[in-house]
């Protein structure tokens, strides 16, 4: 019942037999050892699972493996070059955009599709660029933060202040 | 969560992935975007034993503007009408429903021959559908037949499209003159079906007045309603307050909502009565600009 699949990961190309039932994102964490893509709801409403292929954002959780055969896929560990971590990264960084972390792969991937799609997103197009992602720690203000300031840094304007806001 | 074991084929053309259907029946399963069918096959609701992938089909992912109509190829993805100026153009209803339906995510691999296709009465376009009056092409091996849109929905998951067949089209009438339509759904949260969703579409003549109306309603009976008293109350009408009260009231009472975890019946009606006013309101806008 295997069948052969080639894929391509963070340009790196994986021929693997798979199951038609594996899940892509049971493929990727468990077949190919990057747990950096996570399971969260396992019923596509959480956005943890979020990969691209051929530069779409993606639940990984609701597709299966073999669908991505011939096709190109970005996980959290491909985000980084040589010459840093990706504007994402720096952002969910400097603006404390993640707490426990578990969201934040799927919500950088998420996002990474939503700037190329739209370089300058007002906040209300982020907060619904990211609706099919939960975060149950940040509240979303820093996240959206941290994706207002990599937009800024991706279009190579000044940075927008990193200091938390307090509200008295 | 795991769905039980089946076979896989990616035929690359429509003609093999027909023969491949004719020669399975009722053990295979035809795979759009996979966005209902593989959530159901993970909870094993449903275990087909071999899955058709149509994903590989280059030409059934479209949107032409041509004799009028708006053509829908089966396979093009929720994204593809949402980024679509043109589509926006004559039918800002498909902008309303694009933002609503699940999230960006499943968007960008759901499709609408497969919202269609699920036959669910949940789902956000077959309503839609209904208001715009669109007709479904579905393809078998002895050639194509096209199904108007109030003979399309069978029962629960039943649809026209038959064992051996596969919906291969949707098209919509490209309004003329004056119209406006939308759609609106009341949801718990994103990603939610609807607690009720209602679609419009009005046609004006040049004297404001009501020519045609389409009127469809989401998850509020077992099958998508077209609500007819509702459009029979506004046809002939200036589509004043008096036509559109008659008119969400109709739709209140001519659906069949159930009880859920969304809300009671009641309660659902009453959510259909704002929604229908509103959207009959927010079409008539959208006409006269």
């Amino acid at each position: 019942m295997k069948k052969e699949i080639t894929l391509k990961i963070n340009g790196e190309e994986y021929t693997a037999e798979v199951e038609p039932r594996t899940l892509l994102v049971h493929f990727i964490r468990e077949q190919e050892g990057l747990t950096g893509t996570h399971i969260g709801c396992d019923t596509s409403s959480c956005g943890a699972c979020t990969i691209l292929i051929n530069g779409r954002s993606a639940k990984s959780c609701t597709l299966l493996a073999i669908q991505a055969t011939g096709k190109d896929i970005t996980t959290v560990e491909g985000m980084a070059t040589a010459e840093g971590v990706h504007p994402l990264q720096e952002g969910f960084k400097e603006n404390h955009g993640l707490h426990c972390g578990f969201c934040t792969p799927g919500m950088m991937l998420r996002a990474v599709e939503l700037l190329e799609k739209n370089p300058n997103p007002t906040e209300e197009e982020i907060r619904w660029g990211i609706s099919g992602n939960l975060c149950r720690c940040t509240g979303y203000n820093n996240i959206v933060k941290a994706i207002q300031y990599a937009g800024a840094k991706m279009r190579g304007e000044e940075l927008p202040s990193t200091e938390p806001e307090f509200i008295d | 969560m795991i769905p039980a074991s089946f076979d896989y084929s990616a035929p690359d053309t429509l003609d093999e992935a027909l023969k491949l259907l004719n020669e399975l029946g009722d053990e295979a399963k035809i795979l759009a975007g996979g966005h209902s069918l593989i959530p159901m096959m993970k909870l094993r609701f449903a275990e087909p034993e071999h899955l058709i992938d149509i994903g590989n089909i280059p030409d059934l992912s479209y949107l032409k503007f041509e004799d009028g109509v708006m053509k829908i190829g089966a396979m093009t993805r929720e994204v593809d009408v949402e980024d679509s100026k043109e589509v926006g153009k004559y039918f800002p209803i498909i902008h309303d429903v694009a933002k609503l339906i699940a999230d960006p995510q499943v968007r960008n691999f759901g499709t609408l021959g497969g919202n269609l296709a699920h036959g669910d009465a949940a789902n956000d376009h077959p309503a839609i559908m209904i208001a715009l009056g669109a007709e479904v092409e579905i393809t078998g091996l002895e050639g194509k037949r096209t199904v108007p849109i109030d003979e399309f929905f069978y029962g629960f998951y039943m649809t026209a499209v038959q064992e051996s067949e596969i919906l291969t089209e949707i098209r919509v009438p490209i309004p003329k003159g004056k119209f406006g339509n939308a759609y609106h759904k009341n949801e718990r949260k994103v990603g939610d079906y609807a607690t009720g969703g209602v679609a419009v579409q009005l046609l004006l003549d040049d004297d404001g007045v009501c020519s045609h109306a389409g009127i469809g309603l989401t998850n509020v009976n077992p099958l998508p309603l077209r609500a007819s008293r509702s459009e029979e109350a506004l046809v002939g009408t200036k589509v004043d307050d008096e036509a559109i009260e008659k008119a969400a009231q109709y739709a209140s009472e001519d659906c069949n909502p159930s009880t859920d975890l969304r809300g009671d019946e009641d309660y659902k009606r009453r959510i259909i009565k704002v929604l229908t006013k509103r959207m009959i309101k927010k079409s008539l806008e959208r006409a006269l600009s």
